[in-house]
């Protein structure tokens, strides 16, 4: 079972003088649903950014599914998904549309967009929205579509950018629910979120500060070391309150 | 208690979708009240009608006696009103944003700094830093001094915490509960359910429906039916396991218990036990616990559909 | 007032901390003037000529020779009759024919000898540039012939312009680069200013605030009058230092149509950004919905007269159009308010028309 499909090592980024991630180390298994969280602008972002082959570290080590981010950042990128609240798919293409076209970047044969984008429409209860405009469907539902089109490449490793933003409360743990069916099959997810319920959802978190990993372990082990009812507590006795540059 | 804000049966619509739909509600002088609800239930439209910019298709609606379409440019003095995602001017520095703001309600900072001063000084010192540059936590200061800096009578703030880490979502409702001494009606909305438990009195709306109107307290007592918290070794199966026992009402997850709700009025942890000891679980554990807003938002929904 | 004021002052620094857009503001006008300018006129190296020589004496080849050996110009052939002047043109193998009339020695002792010269003058600024240079060849021949003849010019010199008959100048393009640079920056950049504000959410503010739109407007407005305004005179200045050119008429009458064509386009400006919800809008409706047209139908470029009727009659709907002429009229003829009343009248039109549109379309709520 333990086989890291995440390692990190010592992993630097400077911008200029400024250290927006500094000596980071952690690891994320095989089928591991990963917490990632933090302030807004503790690093989260920029750590994201050099998993997924986006922006080369300053210094350290990371493998992402086996490959380097020092010069494998194409690699990576065919074997992880990624999708975030605020941009994922076009709003101005149909259902069908958008999965032909996330297909297409990945490289799939038409066959295999026709027979997942099949797949995915049913999976999903989408048969009669399929050639709606996404603009036309309720948030719920687009964040579903874009999770799903996210996995139509099947990637070792799905990057979930607070991706339940603004949802009603069912439609969110609906949501949870095909990221545990995804961590199932065997992908693991990487999932960053403000809303701390939803950390306790995740096998393991980390929680950055100014750039450092302070934080690492399950939701349990977390809250007993810092002797706390839920993570709530955990993040503000972890994120001393300090004012920085985003 | 004095009625701050009056809505009288808001319908909007845009082309076919409903956005309100025929909501009345009254909020009092000087207390936070909080429109609790998701994106597209229709928290932005309302807000929009509140601060005068936005017709409603039928209905009225009375601010301090002011009525928002006859009477919006008195009402304009007296509101202060953030919309969703509001960015200051990135270029202009803090400061020259504060006075710009000072200027457009012909007002100046220095005549107005013991109201803007609690949250104000915390930001004074990047003053000549553009707003561009502050931190998610910092930018919401300024922009919630910026709308406070004409002491307005009612403070509009549409999703002031949308995006923003929960310490500085923390912090900002101490400021927010803080300026209640100046006797300020704040309508505030928020996405997250938790937030709820700060207001004075919250509206819980969902597609353009107002499901229940309270104090945060009294809406969690409501909860129709006993609640048991269920955790187990395995976080991933419980869930599926639950729904599938026979006298399940419903079963969400709650952080890291399933909040659990049994059809029947007698209900016994051992029986549970049994079942999900039969699934495979171990290290059960069940114990009753008090419902959230969230989980009487989930029931509120659960009612409608 | 102060709101007023610190509004203004608001937009200044929008304006003056936005780089690019400063580039763009002062940096193009620059480029342009340069542009146009020294493209337009460009030296006259070998052009090819032909000769239609009707009396073939020793006066006509002296001149011919003189004409050949400067280096601006090379024969491409003699041609032998007038027929075949169309020809030569058409091939497009010349760009100018000489012709020298009949018995040209002895009218040229008389004083009754005729030379007429005929370019091509589809590139008006080339053609402009070799009629020139022809003319002064011959006269300088007629002066070395008869050092005494002072203005007394024994060989009438009759030019006729082909294709274009009314010449543009090179300084022509002067006032045509100004109408430019105003449209630009005062149509474009208020609409995008404006309509930035929207796209921000600051817009949403502002509307809730007891600022009246109005104000709202004007403040917007006024930053780009006064940036408008100091690049035409920059636009002027240039063109009367680098390119020499003429400025006939009065100064204040000038700088006071200026102001009301800019007026015009902020008023266009704010116009359009009533219409558009995005910055991308409102840059597509001044790129395309304006600045083509302005730039194809104002006489710029392409001269009115010589368009179909229809496009003469879009013309007339084109603010910089009446801007060009009036530009012109000042500037190249001299002209006061009395000659140019009527264009003037029209821009003022516009401006009220514009106006109206806006402030109905202005809303003091969301849409």
């Amino acid at each position: 079972m333990s086989e890291a499909v995440i390692q990190v090592e010592n992993l630097t980024k400077k911008f200029g003088d400024f250290y927006a991630v500094k000596n980071i180390d952690f690891e994320v298994e095989r089928g591991e649903v990963f917490g990632f969280l933090g302030a807004n602008g503790a690093g989260k972002t920029t750590v994201m950014k050099m998993l997924c082959g986006l922006i080369t570290p300053t210094s350290g080590k990371a493998m992402v599914a086996g490959f380097n981010v020092f010069g494998q950042q194409n690699e990576i990128k065919k074997n992880i998904g990624y999708m975030s609240q605020r941009f994922s798919l076009y709003e101005d293409l149909t259902v069908i549309e958008n999965i032909t076209f996330y297909g297409g970047i990945y490289g799939l044969t038409n066959a295999e967009i026709k027979e997942r984008a099949y797949r995915l429409i049913e999976m999903h209860g989408l048969g009669e929205v399929k050639n709606q405009l996404l603009a036309s469907l309720p948030l719920g539902w687009k964040q579903k579509l874009a999770f799903s089109v996210a996995l139509i490449h099947r990637p070792q490793i799905v990057f979930l950018d607070e991706p339940t933003g603004g949802v009603d409360p069912i439609t969110r743990r609906q949501f949870w629910e095909s990221i545990y069916e995804a961590a199932h099959s065997g992908i693991t997810l990487f999932v960053t979120t403000h809303y701390m319920d939803e950390a306790e959802y995740c096998d393991r978190i980390s929680m950055m500060v100014d750039g450092e990993i302070k934080g690492l372990g399950t939701p349990t082990e977390l809250k007993q070391l810092h002797h706390a009812k839920n993570m709530d507590e955990v993040f503000v006795n972890l994120a001393r309150k300090k004012e920085f540059i985003e | 208690m004095q009625v701050a804000v009056k809505i009288e049966n808001i319908r909007k619509t845009y082309g076919d979708i409903v956005a309100l739909k025929d909501i009345s509600l009254r909020i009092n002088e000087g207390e936070i009240f909080g429109i609790i609800g998701p994106d597209g239930s229709g928290k932005t439209s309302l807000f929009r009608i509140l601060a005068t910019l936005l017709l409603a298709d039928s209905g009225t609606v009375s601010l301090l006696g002011l009525d928002v379409v006859k009477d919006y440019k008195a009402l304009r003095k007296m509101l202060g009103y953030m919309p969703g995602r509001f960015s200051l001017y990135q270029d202009l520095t803090v400061e020259e944003n504060i006075n710009l703001f000072a200027s457009l309600f012909g007002t100046t900072v220095a005549a107005q700094y013991d109201i803007i001063k609690d949250i104000y000084s915390q930001i004074e010192p990047f003053k000549d830093r553009r707003a561009g540059k502050l931190s998610g936590g910092m930018k919401q200061k300024l922009a919630l001094s910026c709308v406070l800096v004409h002491k307005p009578r009612i403070l509009l703030l549409d999703e002031p915490t949308t995006g923003v880490d929960p310490i500085s979502r923390k912090e900002f409702w101490g400021i927010l509960k803080r300026l209640k001494a100046w006797n300020i009606t704040i309508v505030v909305s928020t996405p997250y359910m938790d937030e709820a438990m700060q207001c004075d009195r919250v509206a819980l709306i969902q597609d353009g429906n107002i499901m229940s109107v309270d104090t945060p307290d009294n809406i969690v007592n409501e909860f129709p039916a006993r609640l048991y918290a269920v955790k187990t070794s395995n976080k991933h199966t419980i869930l599926t396991d639950l729904r599938d026992f026979e006298y399940t009402g419903s079963a969400f997850a709650f952080g890291d218990h399933i909040h659990f709700t049994d059809v029947r009025t007698e209900f016994t942890n051992d029986e549970l036990k049994a079942y999900l000891e039969e699934k495979g679980h171990t290290d059960i554990d069940i114990s009753e616990t008090t419902a959230t807003i969230e989980d009487c938002f989930i029931e509120l929904m659960r009612k409608k559909i | 007032m102060n709101r007023f004021i610190a509004f203004v002052k608001k937009e200044f620094l929008h304006i003056l901390r936005d780089k690019q857009t400063l580039l763009i503001m002062f940096g193009l006008p620059v480029v342009q003037v340069v542009l146009f300018g020294f493209a337009i006129t460009t030296e006259i190296k070998d052009a090819s000529i032909s000769i239609l020589d009707l009396s073939r004496d020793h006066v006509t080849r002296k001149i011919s020779n003189k004409i050949l050996s400067t280096g601006y110009f090379k024969l491409d052939t003699y041609l032998d009759h007038e027929g075949e002047i169309e020809q030569a043109f058409k091939e497009g193998k010349v760009k100018e024919v000489i012709v020298f009339g009949r018995n040209f020695a002895t009218e040229f002792e008389s004083g009754n000898a005729r030379v007429q010269l005929i370019v091509d003058a589809t590139d008006p600024n080339t053609g402009t540039t070799l009629i020139n240079y022809t003319s002064a060849i011959i006269l300088d021949f007629i002066r070395g012939e008869y050092p005494e003849a002072g203005m007394f010019r024994p060989v009438a010199l009759e030019t006729r312009m082909w294709y274009n008959p009314e010449l543009k100048s090179v300084y022509y393009f002067i006032p045509g680069v100004i109408t430019i640079i105003l449209m630009i920056v005062s149509t474009m950049l208020t609409s995008i200013s404006l309509t930035r504000e929207k796209e921000l959410g600051t817009m949403e503010v502002l509307l809730a605030s007891p600022m009246k739109p109005a104000q709202v407007i004007i403040a917007k407005v006024v930053p780009y009058m006064i940036l408008s305004f100091i690049n035409a005179v920059i636009i002027l200045i240039m063109g009367k230092t680098i390119f020499g050119l003429p400025l006939e008429g009065s100064l204040a009458l000038l700088l006071g149509e200026t102001l009301l064509f800019i007026l015009v386009a902020l008023s266009l400006g704010v116009l359009i950004s009533t219409h558009a919800a995005t910055q991308q809008v409102a840059l597509m409706i001044s790129l395309f919905a304006l600045m083509l047209p302005t730039i194809l139908l104002s006489g710029f470029i392409f001269p009115v007269e010589n368009m179909p009727l229809i496009l003469q009659l879009i013309a007339n709907v084109i603010p910089a159009k009446w801007f060009v002429i009036i530009l012109k009229d000042i500037m190249l003829k001299g002209s006061d308010i009395t000659d140019i009343w009527k264009e003037t009248l029209v821009l003022v039109l516009f401006c009220l028309v514009f106006i109206a549109a806006s402030v109905k379309n202005y809303k003091v709520r969301l849409e």
